[in-house]
C-alpha cells in the first residue's frame, strides 16, 4: 500500500480489497466482521438478524434516473436484502456543507422517504452535521440497516457446488454510465437513467426456494465482474460465463466501447446476482421476471477464476478490477 | 449494415479459424507480430490465439503508444501536473503509468494535483476556455492515428487565441519502430499485421520498405474477429506463395494513400524529432514528433521547465524482448509477481493493451490449463 | 491500432463538427479530415475525430469472403 490513500483505493476492486483487509480488518477483526460479507449475521436472544452500513457520496448528487437519497435507501435496503432477509428499518445520517441549498436538501429527503416507502422500510433514525464550506462536496449520507434474516436460507460463498447456475436479474452497467455521463466531462448523449431500485421482493421470492438458494449479491461498485471474483475466492470454485447471455442494452454498450470500459466493471444499483442449484434456475428465473438471464455456471477449478466464453470457442479471465475504470483511449 | 456486429458473426470465426489449418504445413513455425495494442486486446479479450492452429505463433509488437513513454517523459508530465495553476488533462489510459520512483498522475492527482481525463483533445481545450485563468495542458500520447487530434486541436487553440491552453507532445510514428525490431540481430518474424487504425492516417505504403528491404509480408488488419483471423489466412497464404507484398483486410476504412488532410495537418503543424526513446526499444531515430516552431506558444516543452532526465528500466525487465517479440510475458521472471498490472514494473504490463498487461488480464489461465 | 469506433452522422453542425450516433449515443466530433461526410455515411471515430469514412462496399466485399469461407467449410 503506499502511504496515501488514493481513488483507487475506493474503486471496489483489488486495491480496495487490500485496504479493506489489511487496514481494516486487520484493527477491527473479531468474528462477526470477518466474512466480510454486505451485511453481517448478528444473534440477539435466538433472534437472527441481518446488520449493514453504506457511505453514499456519488457525485453529482441529482443524476439521470435518481437522486443520492433515493441511492442510500436502495443500496442499504438492498445489501440487507441479498443477505436473505427482510430489511425492517434503516438509519441516516447527513453530513451536509455549509452554503447547502435547503431545497435541494428537501429534496433529496423527499426522495429518500419515497424510496423508503416504496421498499416497506423505515428511517427510524438519523442524524445531521454540517461542515464547513467546501468539506463536504455538498453532501454525503450514511446508513444503517437492520434486517430479520429468513429462515428458509442460509447464504454464503461456501454452500456453492460445481453445476450451480449463476442468474442476473437484468442488464448491467446503468447506473455508473448514467452518473458518468451526468457528470458532464465526457460529452456524449444517450438516454440511459441509473438503475437503482430495491430488490427485496425479488430476493424475497427467492427465499422461497430454500437450500437451492446459494448466494446473492447486489453488484455496485466494481460491477459484476468484482462480485464474481469475490465469489469464486470464497467459493473455491470457478464461475464460467456466456459472454452473449450476459444482458446489456446496447446503447450502454455502445458506450462502454466508445469510453474503453467493460460493462462488466461499471455499477449497478437496482440489480442482484444469484447462484442457485441447477434444477432450481428455472423456477429461479421466474421469480426474477422478464429481463432476468442465466449467465453461467459453477466449474470445479483448482485456480477458481472468473472466465468468459466467447461462442466461437475462445475464453477469457474476467479478473478483479484493477484501479478505476478508466476511459481507455489506446 | 452496422459495420461491427457483421464483423463478429460466429459462424465467420469458426469458418475462417477452420480455413487457417489448411494454410499451414503441419509442424511448420510461422511467427507473426502484430504490432498494434488495439490489435493485442482483440485477440486477447476474444480469446483468438486459441483458435489458431499450433504452428502460429502470434507475438506482440512495440504498437502500444502508453507502453513505449520512457519514465524519464512521465516524471515531465507530472513535474508539469503538480504545479498549482496547471489543470493537466490526459487520455485515461496514462494515468496508472508510473514514472521513475513508481508515481504516477493517478498518486499525484491523489496528492493534489488537478488531474483530468478527457476523452479528446478538443474537450481539453474546452476547458482551457473555461478557465481562463488557469493553464492548461494536455498529454499528447499516441501514435499517427492520434497525433492528427492533437494537431488540429493546435490550430484551432491558434486560431481561437486561446493562449491558456499547451500541449505536452509525445506522439510516436510506427514505421521507424517496425525498422528498428527488423534491424534487431535476433528477429524470428515471419510476417506483420499492420496496424489498421495508424493506417487510416498513414495509408498503406508506409509498410512497402518491410517487404522490399526484409522481404516480409504484411496485411493491415481490422480489429474485428474476422478482421484478424481474415489478415492471419492472407499473410499465411502469402508465406505459402513466397510472397512479400503489403495487402490491405481493413479496405471498408484503410485507404491506399491514407487520409492526406489528417497528413497535412501533422506536416504542419508538428517536426519529426532527430531522435526520441521508446521505453524497452532505447532511441529509435526520426521516430517522435515535436511541435513546429510557429506553434512554439502552445508547446509545453518550452512553456513549463522540467526535470527531462533519462531514467533506466529496472534490471529484471524484459520488456525490450517483449516489445521485438523475442520473449513471451509469461517468459519474463517478474510476471505476475513482482510485475503486475497494479504494480507494474515495466512497460509492457502498464496499459491495457500492454502485452503483459493483456495476457495477465486475459491469458493467464491457460498456463494453469497446459 | 487505438479505439477508432463506427458512427453514423447525424447532422453536420457549425465550425468543422458534425453529431454522430454510436448505435445509440451521440458526440459531437470534429470532420475536419472527413469534411465530405454527411447525414447517414458511417465514419470511424477516434478520440473526438472522424478520421475516415467507410465503405460500404468494401465493407460488403469483406462479407462476401467471409460467407465464402463459411460455404468452404460447409462444404469440406
Amino acid at each position: 500500500m503506499s502511504d496515501v490513500i488514493t481513488l483507487a483505493d475506493g474503486a471496489g476492486g483489488k486495491a480496495s480489497r487490500r485496504l479493506v483487509e489489511g487496514l481494516f480488518l486487520a484493527e477491527l477483526r473479531n468474528p462477526m466482521l470477518e466474512p466480510l460479507s454486505d451485511a453481517a449475521l448478528v444473534s440477539a436472544n435466538g433472534t437472527r438478524l441481518a446488520l449493514t452500513t453504506d457511505a453514499y457520496v456519488v457525485r453529482p448528487l441529482v443524476f439521470p434516473g435518481g437522486d443520492i437519497g433515493e441511492l442510500a435507501v436502495n443500496g442499504t435496503v438492498n445489501d440487507l436484502a441479498v443477505s436473505g432477509s427482510t430489511p425492517i428499518a434503516l438509519t441516516a445520517g447527513f453530513v451536509i456543507e455549509e452554503g447547502f441549498p435547503v431545497d435541494e436538501l428537501r429534496a433529496i429527503t423527499h426522495s429518500a422517504a419515497r424510496a423508503a416507502k416504496a421498499a416497506g422500510v423505515a428511517i427510524a433514525a438519523g442524524d445531521t452535521k454540517v461542515v464547513e464550506r467546501g468539506a463536504a462536496d455538498g453532501l454525503y449520507i450514511t446508513t444503517a440497516g437492520i434486517g430479520l434474516l429468513d429462515p428458509r436460507v442460509d447464504l454464503s460463498p461456501a454452500r456453492v457446488r460445481p453445476g450451480d447456475r449463476v442468474l442476473v436479474s437484468g442488464s448491467i452497467a446503468e447506473h455508473g454510465i448514467a452518473v458518468m455521463l451526468a457528470r458532464g466531462d465526457l460529452h456524449l448523449e444517450l438516454d440511459v437513467v441509473s438503475d437503482t431500485a430495491p430488490v427485496n421482493r425479488l430476493t424475497a421470492a427467492l427465499c422461497a426456494l430454500g437450500p437451492s438458494l446459494r448466494w446473492m449479491r447486489d453488484p455496485t461498485r466494481g460491477g459484476l465482474a468484482t462480485t464474481l471474483n469475490e465469489l469464486v475466492a470464497g467459493a473455491g470454485a470457478s464461475v464460467v460465463l456466456e459472454e452473449q447471455a450476459i444482458p446489456v442494452r446496447e446503447d450502454v454498450r455502445a458506450a462502454c466501447e466508445l469510453l474503453g470500459i467493460d460493462p462488466l466493471y461499471v455499477a449497478n444499483e437496482g440489480k442482484l446476482v444469484a447462484v442457485v442449484a441447477p434444477d432450481a434456475a428455472d423456477a429461479a428465473l421466474a421469480a426474477l421476471g422478464a429481463a432476468a438471464a442465466i449467465i453461467g455456471e459453477v466449474r470445479a477449478d483448482d485456480l477458481p477464476l472468473v472466465l468468459a466464453q466467447t461462442p466461437f470457442g475462445g475464453s477469457r479471465i474476467v479478473d478483479m478490477l484493477v484501479g478505476d475504470p478508466l476511459p481507455r483511449i489506446c | 449494415m452496422r459495420y461491427v456486429d457483421e464483423f463478429r458473426n460466429t459462424r465467420a470465426i469458426q469458418a475462417v479459424a477452420a480455413e487457417l489449418k489448411t494454410l499451414v504445413e503441419p509442424g511448420s513455425h510461422v511467427k507473426l507480430m502484430e504490432v498494434c495494442g488495439g490489435h493485442t486486446h482483440a485477440i486477447y479479450r476474444h480469446g483468438l490465439d486459441m483458435l489458431l492452429p499450433d504452428e502460429v505463433e502470434l507475438v506482440h509488437g512495440p504498437g502500444c503508444p502508453v507502453c513505449v513513454i520512457p519514465m524519464g517523459r512521465v516524471d515531465d508530465a507530472i513535474s508539469i501536473a503538480e504545479r498549482p495553476e496547471v489543470i493537466f488533462t490526459s487520455f485515461g489510459d496514462m494515468l496508472r503509468v508510473p514514472g521513475g520512483r513508481r508515481r504516477s498522475l493517478l498518486e499525484a492527482k491523489a496528492r493534489g494535483a488537478d488531474v483530468r481525463i478527457v476523452y479528446s483533445p478538443l474537450d481539453a481545450l474546452d476547458i482551457a476556455r473555461s478557465n481562463r485563468d488557469r493553464e492548461v495542458v494536455f498529454f499528447g500520447v499516441g501514435f499517427e492515428t492520434t497525433a492528427p487530434a492533437t494537431a488540429l486541436t493546435l490550430l484551432r487553440a491558434r486560431r481561437e487565441s486561446v493562449r491558456n491552453f499547451s500541449v505536452f507532445c509525445n506522439h510516436v510514428l510506427i514505421a521507424p519502430a517496425l525498422r528498428a525490431i527488423l534491424d534487431s540481430p535476433d528477429t524470428e518474424i515471419d510476417g506483420f499485421l499492420g496496424p489498421g487504425h495508424v493506417s487510416t492516417v498513414i495509408g498503406t505504403g508506409e509498410y512497402e520498405f518491410i517487404c522490399r528491404d526484409y522481404r516480409r509480408p504484411v496485411v493491415v488488419a481490422g480489429f474485428e474477429p474476422t478482421d484478424i483471423l481474415q489478415a492471419v489466412a492472407l499473410l499465411l497464404a502469402q508465406l505459402r506463395e513466397g510472397r512479400a507484398e503489403v495487402e490491405n483486410q481493413y479496405g471498408r476504412v484503410v485507404r491506399e494513400e491514407g487520409n492526406p488532410a489528417a497528413l497535412a495537418a501533422l506536416e504542419y503543424v508538428f517536426k519529426v524529432r532527430e531522435d526520441f526513446e521508446w521505453r524497452g526499444l532505447g532511441p529509435i531515430p526520426r521516430s517522435g514528433y515535436r511541435i513546429a516552431d510557429e506553434l512554439g506558444e502552445w508547446d509545453a516543452e518550452q512553456r513549463f521547465e522540467v526535470p527531462g532526465a533519462r531514467i533506466e528500466d529496472p534490471k529484471a525487465c524484459r520488456c525490450g524482448d517483449v516489445l521485438r517479440g523475442m520473449a513471451k510475458p509469461f517468459e519474463c521472471s517478474v510476471f505476475g509477481t513482482a510485475c503486475t498490472p497494479e504494480k507494474p514494473l515495466g512497460t509492457c504490463m502498464v496499459s491495457s493493451e500492454g502485452a503483459c498487461a493483456a495476457y495477465y488480464a486475459y491469458g493467464r489461465h491457460r498456463l494453469a490449463v497446459a | 491500432m487505438c479505439l477508432g469506433i463506427p458512427a453514423q452522422v447525424v447532422e453536420r453542425l457549425d465550425d468543422g463538427l458534425a453529431k454522430v450516433d454510436f448505435g445509440g449515443v451521440r458526440r459531437s466530433v470534429s470532420v475536419a479530415f472527413t469534411p465530405d461526410a454527411e447525414p447517414g455515411d458511417w465514419v470511424l471515430v477516434h478520440v473526438g475525430f472522424a478520421l475516415a469514412m467507410l465503405d460500404e462496399d468494401e465493407a460488403q466485399a469483406t462479407l462476401r469472403l467471409l460467407g465464402e469461407a463459411i460455404e468452404a467449410e460447409l462444404a469440406s
